[in-house]
């Protein structure tokens, strides 16, 4: 009688056991998450087979919205047009937490150690740091430019170091901003040019980059030897031709370079059809050119020479302000620092500003 | 005037009233290329929602007080040294009208 209620027992705990645990036991690598700018919802997609699995509603005006991961990959943050942000669980499908942060944000970053959620913003102009567990808000740092004003933020990437570069719309300058102490952050600030409106670390994680939209050029900062200040790059690309108008604010973001050179948008000669200039040359790409800078009729590609940034290698003068050196020797490879990260998961529309 | 000539000539005035309206407003077709516009490329800058981003606001409590023609001058000619592009090339004076008068009223989705 014993032995039978013991084996009861045993098999009522089991059953319980695996009800509570009801969820099946699964990676986020291949989770993904597309957001509905008009509807106000997101959409969770499993990028293996190819199909939806939730609808997630309730997260305000999506109207434009990006996201960034958490380090583990299982959580997904959305930065919404009103100032939402909300973090989203990809294994539950539901909304773990949820704050209202400003009156119109743009987008947003996460540290590299994970622990850090910041929130680049219009309204008020200036940057707000979150603890990704909670989403407390942990400090802020108001892009004050000059006395009184205020700057739109634009182009916020994670550097190195949970640091985050960003630029100032209306400012025209770049900043970066040290959250080693996450509640005390120490801001650089570094002149750029007219209206950044856009920025990009490249991929060793040492040049920040941000588009102008108010001159020709790009203004290029050193990460590793920041006391030389910002320079301009591709300040005669288009100078002197006819200044087209811009129809949409540009991206220029991480993926606009690989191996050292920027892919530059490109008037078509004649109506042919736009072109990037890219690795291996003149390639045909959709719609208007990726990099901010304005050109007019057609001529040769720009000499890609001045922007072959170095590869980050240990040596005299390279490096890393850390000390903890950017390459390992044998492979050449370095940390990356990314403003958008799990480039693999689903489509996210940033077709706004 | 004399009193035979009065009727014809308020018809004549009328009708060209109703005509001038007629041309004002775009086709229906039109409007719908209009609306996509706005939403979409106006939209941009200014929002799906028309509630601002990079571009201000525009919504009726916004634009509500300002002058029509100097909105109107606003699209088809853009504001230099903003980013506000002219739309010349896509828009005709009246359909900019047409969509200045939209906005204040609460523009159709």
């Amino acid at each position: 009688m014993k032995r039978i209620m013991q084996l009861l027992l045993s098999g009522l705990l089991l059953t319980l056991l695996s009800a509570c645990g009801g969820m099946q036991v699964r990676g986020t690598g291949d989770l993904g998450l597309v957001v509905e700018r008009a509807s106000g919802h997101v959409t969770l997609v499993n990028t293996s087979s190819g199909k939806p699995y939730a609808r997630i509603g309730g997260l305000g005006d999506l109207s434009h919205a990006s996201v960034v991961y958490s380090r583990d990959a299982r959580y997904a943050f959305i930065f919404g047009r009103d100032g939402g942000l909300s973090k989203v669980d990809l294994l539950e499908a539901r909304v773990v937490r949820r704050i209202m942060q400003s009156g119109n944000a743009i987008g947003g970053s996460i540290s590299q150690d994970g622990r850090i959620v910041v929130a680049q913003n219009y309204t008020p102009g200036g940057i707000k740091a979150f603890d990704s567990e909670t989403l407390e808000l942990l400090s802020e740092v108001p892009a004050e430019y000059e006395p009184g004003r205020f700057s739109k933020v634009v182009g916020l990437a994670d550097v190195p170091g949970n640091k985050f570069a960003y630029a100032l719309f209306d400012g025209g300058e770049i900043w970066v901003s040290d959250f080693s102490d996450p509640k005390r952050p120490v801001t650089r600030r570094f002149p750029a040019g007219l209206q950044p409106y856009d920025g990009l670390v490249t991929p060793d994680g040492r040049h920040y980059l941000a588009g102008l939209f108010g001159e020709d050029g790009i203004a290029l900062l050193d990460l590793w030897q920041p006391e030389k200040g910002g320079r301009k790059i591709l300040e005669k690309y288009g100078r002197g031709e006819e200044k087209l108008p811009v129809f949409k604010m540009p991206h220029l973001r991480g993926w606009s370079v690989a191996a050292g050179r920027l892919a530059a948008g490109h008037r078509p000669p004649r109506g042919a059809g736009c072109r990037c200039d890219d690795l291996e040359g003149n390639r045909p790409c959709g719609g208007q050119g990726s990099a901010g800078v304005r050109h007019g009729q057609s001529r040769r590609p720009p000499d890609l020479g001045q922007l072959r940034l170095p590869r980050q290698r240990l040596g005299a003068g390279d490096r890393h302000p850390d000390g903890q050196g950017g390459a390992d020797p044998a492979t050449g490879q370095g940390r990356a620092a990314h403003g958008i990260h799990a480039a693999r998961r689903g489509g996210v529309a940033v077709g706004a500003r | 005037m004399s009193s035979s000539a009065f009727l014809p000539a308020l018809l004549a005035i009328l009708l060209g009233g109703l005509a001038t309206a007629a041309l004002a407003e775009p086709s229906p077709a039109r409007r719908k290329e209009l609306i996509h516009l706005v939403r979409q490329d106006c939209g941009s800058c200014h929002g799906l929602t028309l509630q601002g981003g990079l571009g201000p606001a525009l919504l009726p409590a916004t634009l509500a007080g300002k002058p029509v023609e100097g909105l109107v001058a606003t699209i088809i000619g853009g504001r230099t040294g903003t980013p506000m592009p002219p739309w010349h090339r896509f828009l005709a004076e009246d359909e900019a009208q047409w969509i200045v008068e939209k906005l204040m009223a609460g523009f159709p989705e």
